[in-house]
């Protein structure tokens, strides 16, 4: 009976109006209730119907499956090359991106936790990329990163040395893609470094400092392993983003309106497959398998990368 | 923002009396502290130019005339053609449509998000029901389910009821969000006192009279960073929009996308017409950064 009124004094509340009572009972699920029927329409619903759609040959423009075809279309997946391909650019693309992402923040994070000067200025310039729109971040960047003409051929151009095609060649691809991603995301991650590194208490830096830890210990066993929880959560939020990226290759392709990923899929992503399967060959039935792969793959990613994070940072602690 | 500034670190506070070697290493920690400091600028006006240039490059080529992105040594001040290009836009795509589109879009999923956000995060964090703690697990667990994955059937779905191509096709599957509900959960939690609640009871407010005079003022700061945040991802979101909409009927994103996607580029044009579509948030950027750097650690701190 308690657990449903809010506090003691309410239940001499209740005794005087019948309606009252009711209002304390039914309100809670009633201020919750939009919020779980509309996700459970238009978020749970679909991602679970996928896997019923993925079972299907099921054409574009048809409210109904055409047939159903059992596994047919992860047999299709297991055999696909492109999907291989745009798996293995997904995860490289994610990984340079990942890498190189956290420990620019971190070090973005150590400087602005300096005694600077307009302070404010530079955390609100260094936010500004979060602020721009994905799809004009890779057109600019696709761009910058032109294998004829774009500008930052020319400027190696001017120190001698060749030009990159950053388009065509695999590698070189991925890095353009990866150096979008980080120019959005980079500031934002290490505001959230900041916040956490301003709560650590300054009298550990004090006693290590006593107990002669120059700078970089410090850093390497006082930060980092006091960072733990906002790593982790770092971490997989940008591994769920990541695994998913599609508007910046699909920008970054000189024609984008296709989905390859460049000409020969050099930089094709799981979800640019999704779209180009399901949204240019009208393939719903296996772009819902590779909705559902793709799924599985980011659900065992998020749990790799909680326990990897937690094994190196606790070993850290450990050392410590 | 004055809270946090004043726990960032003051390298050993001067007026420390008593310790015998204090001045001994305050004097070596501030030696070491000066050359650094030099470093420090220098790193981070190179983090600064970095984030800022493409910005430019793209006000740049927008600009000038169309061949400016392919000189070999481009110049470095924008000309005067940013008008005339932006004319050009306009002709080209429904720029004007767009811009309303995401307008209305935004701002719709914005709203909602932010109320039905903080009714459900004032449940879970003031009112005592049965099941809460378990729905209040089953929010923390779906934080991270991309539901982004789900737009096959979702689309299926959308066009069974005639509303492909149509605003609310977009406004509807974004109207809530785990990520809503935990954040204002999280700070309602100590923003709002038990008492006041209890004392607003006492007083004779029905539910939903204390949601709306005590819950809700107290809200107000997290509500309007939950709300600039959401903004800006449904401002950018392009996915859904490209497959549930169309030419006619587009957002700003698709719309440049549009212009893009051309066979001969014309880039001052496509950059104007990213300029465009930037602006607007890079201005309320401008205007509201303090308050969102804010947000941003204060979420960290709480998450």
């Amino acid at each position: 009976m308690a657990a449903t009124t809010i506090a003691t004094p309410t239940r001499r509340l209740t005794v005087k109006q019948r309606l009252s009572r009711l209002d304390v009972k039914l309100s809670p699920y009633l201020y919750i209730a939009p919020f779980f029927i509309i996700f459970a329409l238009v978020g749970l619903f679909p991602l679970l119907y996928t896997a019923w759609v993925s079972l299907h040959r099921w054409s574009f423009g048809s409210d109904k499956p055409d047939a159903y075809v059992g596994l047919h279309n992860y047999q299709r997946l297991w055999h696909d090359e492109l999907f291989w391909n745009s798996l293995k650019n997904t995860v490289s693309i994610f990984l340079i991106s990942s890498t190189t992402q956290i420990v620019l923040a971190m070090l973005l994070a150590v400087l602005l936790n300096e005694q600077i000067r307009f302070r404010t200025g530079f955390r609100i310039a260094l936010l500004l990329p979060y602020a721009t729109s994905l799809v004009a971040v890779g057109i600019i960047f696709s761009n910058l990163f032109g294998d004829q003409f774009g500008l930052i051929n020319n400027i190696l151009g001017w120190f001698g040395l060749n030009g990159i095609n950053w388009h065509t060649d695999r590698l070189p691809s991925h890095l353009a893609i990866s150096t979008m991603v980080n120019w959005r995301w980079t500031g934002y991650n290490a505001l959230i470094f900041l916040a956490a590194m301003q709560t650590i208490p300054k009298d550990l830096y004090e006693a290590a400092r006593i107990d002669g830890a120059n700078t970089w210990e410090r850093f390497r066993y006082i930060t980092v392993p006091m960072l733990r929880p906002v790593i982790i959560f770092v971490v997989i939020t940008s591994t769920i983003g990541g695994l998913q990226i599609f508007t910046e290759p699909r920008m970054f392709d000189p024609i984008p309106g296709t989905g390859n990923g460049g000409a020969s899929h050099q930089f094709q992503t799981i979800t640019l497959l999704l779209w180009q399967e399901g949204f240019r060959n009208f393939h719903l039935g296996y772009a819902a398998a590779i909705a559902w792969a793709l799924f599985l793959i980011i659900v065992a990613f998020a749990i790799a990368n909680f326990f990897v994070v937690r094994r190196i940072s606790s070993a850290e602690a450990e050392e410590q | 923002m004055t809270t946090l500034d004043a726990t960032t670190p003051r390298a050993a506070p001067p007026s420390a009396p008593p310790r015998v070697p204090r001045p001994a290493r305050q004097a070596r920690h501030r030696g070491r502290s000066w050359r650094p400091t030099l470093l420090t600028y220098g790193l981070l006006t190179a983090f600064l130019l970095g984030s800022a240039f493409p910005l430019y490059w793209q006000a740049l080529v927008g600009s000038r005339e169309s061949t400016t992105a392919f000189d070999s040594t481009p110049p470095l001040l924008p000309g005067g053609n940013f008008f005339s290009n932006a004319q050009r836009v306009f002709d080209q795509v429904r720029f004007w449509k767009a811009l309303s589109n995401s307008l209305i879009a935004a701002g719709a999923i914005t709203l909602s998000v932010v109320l039905f956000s903080t009714l459900a995060g004032f449940a879970f964090a003031k009112l005592r029901f049965r099941g809460r703690n378990a729905l209040y697990v089953f929010v923390i667990a779906t934080l991270a389910v991309p539901t982004q994955l789900g737009i096959v059937p979702l689309y299926i779905l959308m066009a069974k009821y005639g509303w492909v191509g149509h605003l609310q096709a977009v406004i509807v599957p974004n109207m809530v969000t785990a990520l809503g509900v935990f954040w204002m959960r999280q700070y309602l939690v100590q923003a709002v006192p038990n008492e006041l609640i209890e004392a607003a009871r006492v007083d004779g407010c029905s539910m939903i009279r204390v949601f709306w005079h005590v819950c809700v003022p107290a809200a107000r700061p997290a509500a309007a960073v939950l709300g600039v945040f959401t903004f800006v991802m449904a401002w950018n979101d392009f996915l859904w929009p490209l497959i549930a909409l169309n030419p006619e009927n587009p957002t700003v994103q698709v719309a440049i996308d549009q212009i893009n996607t051309g066979f001969s580029k014309d880039f001052s044009l496509i950059m104007t017409g990213t300029t465009l579509a930037t602006l607007p948030l890079i201005i309320g950027f401008i205007f509201l950064g303090r308050q969102i750097v804010a947000g941003i650690m204060q979420g960290a701190v709480k998450g």
